[in-house]
């Protein structure tokens, strides 16, 4: 929680000796309290003070980095409840499940297909980020190698499972420097793990036994100065689990309640045996603030939709998402058939490129740079005016693929065409339906005629 | 120091609607979807299987297959549904009345829509073609003829509710305002509909789906934002329970039809486009959707499941 400029001059000397280049402790102590001065510019400034303001301007949801390299992924820090309120900001790490004591192709075929789990969509790059390594040998050699093998397969983040700290040990001397997340510290074990994680500066996720064991036992590891913790409540069925992650967010945003203040981490492939239910289980997780979700396939089918699910959540909603702006090729679009422009509101590009390719009318859809808004938005705003879409038009080398000069407009701002034929005079402006569903209808009727 | 959760009781709720003339009811809950540690959620959001008049031909194939002996026969697709999948609810969609499509006469589907609300037990939301003109016609229609059964009439938008809030008043249904993605203009239409005398608790809101991929955000926000305006500022006109449209939405995917053969790195297309309805519907319900309408048995079945475990 921020402090007020006052709550800050309170700690201050109050000797108004302006070495800080700001005559008085009080505009010091409002410039503070406004982020644009440091601390640091003090020379008289307490240890305590010191400490007391890191503690007020520390965020309410600490951000944990795990792995390293090209797939290291951030998760935490996250500031709202709801996605309207602002955004949420760390996409989901999505996990695979898999253990030393699956038979050698079965641990190399899973690997394999999580490290491949890749994709671009609307111009991001959807991942799966981390492999989830259980011992189940109970044999700190023989998981070590497994690690082992599995890093020099993959460069996914890994989380060595184990609550065995000497089987930990022999984890964290084989993969140790590829920063993983230690699973698991509980009431159990946490002076032993938690001494691991500190002297190796790995972060660790703590291990509950529901949300109230959790609170004591995160709130044990902070005393331990571990500040790079993920919270497992332990709960293990959706309503539990569910319950639980609103409670950490909520006592972590509302309640500032400090040993909640980190991401979260649960395992829909230990709460059943049917593959849908869990992959609703982690949509439903993702939805409701999981830092990490752990699931046992990483089939396609299964983590692909995922994926797009992390993206829709994770959008900003003030940011809307935009596709790049081009001729894209609906089905295999030739010298004669229609052109299309519209806007690059990924909506607008996935519906009306959806309803052409309903069509079975092979077609070129150009796509304008509208700073991602809708077709009346973006007209509105003058993105989508007769100047920029024939600068598209000109320098999109589109009248080299096709035949003809006829440019389809969306109905919506049929009242350009005129201007639009001005700029454009070679070609014949059509103005095309208002709503994409109608989009179909017109280009059968377009290629008949 | 012990972890105490923050409580966050309200004194509103969300409106209970009663559909058909049974004992079903929808709504009624003073808490965020499924937040049960702090209130209560008198009923339990309801399944509606989806029902068209129309023989869909161009469906894909991992969802005709299974409704392949019903596809042309809507009360036996209907009575499967109540039967065999555990439907709550029928979503009937007179799809055959479409002036772009067959274009058959509003009376032809009426009677459809009758024998329909006749072979099952279970309420019935009656969707027209969505053609803002026919619609007006076609549900009138089916007010009339469905009259006594108190089914859901559907959608009445901006231009048309009129019309069909006439009808459902006239024929004492219930009506569903559907708009775009937008929470004032929902609360504009069903500001006009209870101008029109359509009591305030004979309304449900479809604030327009957009599927996974496709706009779920827009409409996972937009029903977040309906349940606090409902609970936390006691806003009347947003208390109406919300309808999601998922199964129609949903299989409009390209990621959720496409063959494996066409698009390899997508994964197997029998389970991936089933998830992606499942995944529509299972976010939305936490979101705070109040009915999900939706298409695939085994979508169904998980969908059911989800409910139950969430309902405790």
């Amino acid at each position: 929680m921020a402090l007020s400029g006052l709550d800050i001059f309170k700690l201050l000397p109050k000797t108004n000796c302006g070495e800080c280049k700001v005559p008085t402790c009080l505009a010091f102590a409002m410039k503070l309290a406004g982020g644009q001065a440091k601390l640091e510019e003090c020379p008289y400034v307490s240890d305590e003070t010191k400490d007391a303001l890191a503690d007020a301007a520390a965020p309410p949801i600490a951000e944990v980095l795990v792995g390293q390299g090209a797939k290291e992924f951030k998760t935490g820090a996250e500031l709202v409840l709801f996605r309207h309120e602002k955004r949420f900001v760390n996409p989901t790490g999505m996990a695979i499940m898999v253990s030393d004591a699956m038979a050698d192709d079965e641990l190399t075929a899973k690997v394999e297909a999580a490290t491949k789990d890749s994709w671009e969509r609307v111009g991001q790059q959807l991942e799966v980020k981390l492999l989830a390594v259980k011992c189940e040998s109970g044999d700190g050699a023989k998981f070590a190698e497994v690690l082992k093998k599995i890093a020099g397969m993959s460069d996914l983040a890994l989380m060595p499972m184990s609550e065995d700290v000497d089987v930990m040990k022999a984890a964290v001397d084989a993969v140790g420097d590829k920063n993983p997340l230690l699973y698991a510290a509980t009431a159990a074990n946490l002076d032993a793990m938690g001494a691991l994680a500190k002297e190796k500066n790995l972060p660790l996720v703590v291990k509950g036994d529901g949300v109230d064991s959790l609170a004591e036992l995160s709130e044990k590891a902070m005393g331990m100065e571990l500040k790079n913790l993920v919270l497992d409540p332990g709960t293990r069925d959706l309503k539990s689990t569910l319950e639980a992650l609103i409670a950490i967010r909520r006592g972590a945003l509302n309640s500032k309640f400090k040993p909640f203040g980190f991401p979260t981490i649960v395992f829909p492939c230990e709460e059943t045996d049917d593959a849908y239910f869990e992959g609703a289980l982690a949509g439903i997780y993702i939805a409701k603030y999981a830092g990490i979700v752990v699931t046992s396939d990483p089939d396609a089918w299964m983590q692909y939709p995922l994926q797009v699910e992390i993206q829709n959540i994770y959008t900003d909603p003030q940011k809307p998402m935009a596709v790049d702006a081009k001729f894209y090729e609906i089905g295999s679009p030739g010298p004669d058939s229609p052109v299309l422009v519209t806007t690059n509101f990924s909506l607008t590009y996935f519906i009306v490129s959806g309803e052409i390719e309903a069509s079975k009318v092979d077609s070129w859809l150009g796509i304008v740079d509208s700073e991602g808004q809708s077709v009346l938005t973006a007209w509105a705003a003058g993105k989508f005016v007769p100047d920029i879409i024939a600068k598209f038009i000109n320098t999109s080398g589109i009248a080299d693929k096709v035949n003809h000069r006829k440019l389809v407009i969306p109905g919506y701002v049929a009242q350009i065409s005129g201007e639009l034929d001005e700029e454009l005079p070679e070609w014949e402006i059509l103005v095309g339906p208002r709503e994409a569903a109608d989009i179909s209808t017109y280009l059968r009727n377009m290629v008949a005629q | 120091m012990a972890f105490e959760m923050p409580k966050e009781t309200s004194e509103s709720k969300i409106r209970e609607v009663t559909l058909g003339t049974g004992d079903v009811k929808v709504g009624g809950e003073n808490i965020l979807p499924f937040y049960l540690f702090e209130g209560e959620m008198p009923n339990r959001p309801l399944i509606a299987v989806e029902v068209y008049d129309d023989n869909p031909q161009e469906w894909s194939p991992v969802v005709a297959e299974p409704l392949k002996d019903v596809l042309a026969d809507p009360v036996a697709w209907a009575k499967k549904a109540q039967d065999e999948w555990g439907a709550d609810l029928i979503a009937l969609r007179l799809k055959s009345t479409d002036p772009k499509g067959d274009d058959k006469p509003a009376e032809e589907a009426a009677q459809t829509a009758k024998a329909v609300a006749e072979a099952v037990s279970i309420p019935v939301i009656v969707y027209g073609s969505e053609d803002v003109d026919k619609d007006g016609d076609v549900l009138k229609a089916a007010a009339v003829a469905t009259e006594g059964k108190n089914v859901v009439l559907g959608p009445a938008n901006e231009d048309n509710y009129k019309t069909v809030g006439a009808a459902a008043l006239g024929y004492k249904q219930t009506v569903a305002a559907k708009t775009p993605i937008d929470v004032n203009l929902a609360k504009q239409l069903n500001i006009l509909l209870s101008n029109l005398g359509v009591d305030v608790g004979n309304i449900l809101v479809d604030p327009t789906t957009g599927a996974l991929g496709y706009g779920l955000e827009y409409t996972y926000s937009v029903m977040e934002r309906f349940k606090i305006a409902a609970l936390r500022q006691d806003d009347s006109m947003t208390q109406m329970p919300l309808i999601a449209d998922v199964g129609v939405e949903a299989w409009k995917a390209k990621e959720a039809k496409a063959p494996a053969a066409d698009e390899p790195a997508w994964g197997d297309e029998n389970k991936r486009g089933v998830l992606w309805e499942i995944l529509t519907a299972s976010s939305l319900l936490v979101a705070g959707a109040d009915v999900v309408i939706m298409r695939h048995p085994d979508a169904i079945k998980t969908v059911r499941k989800v409910i139950d475990s969430l309902m405790g």
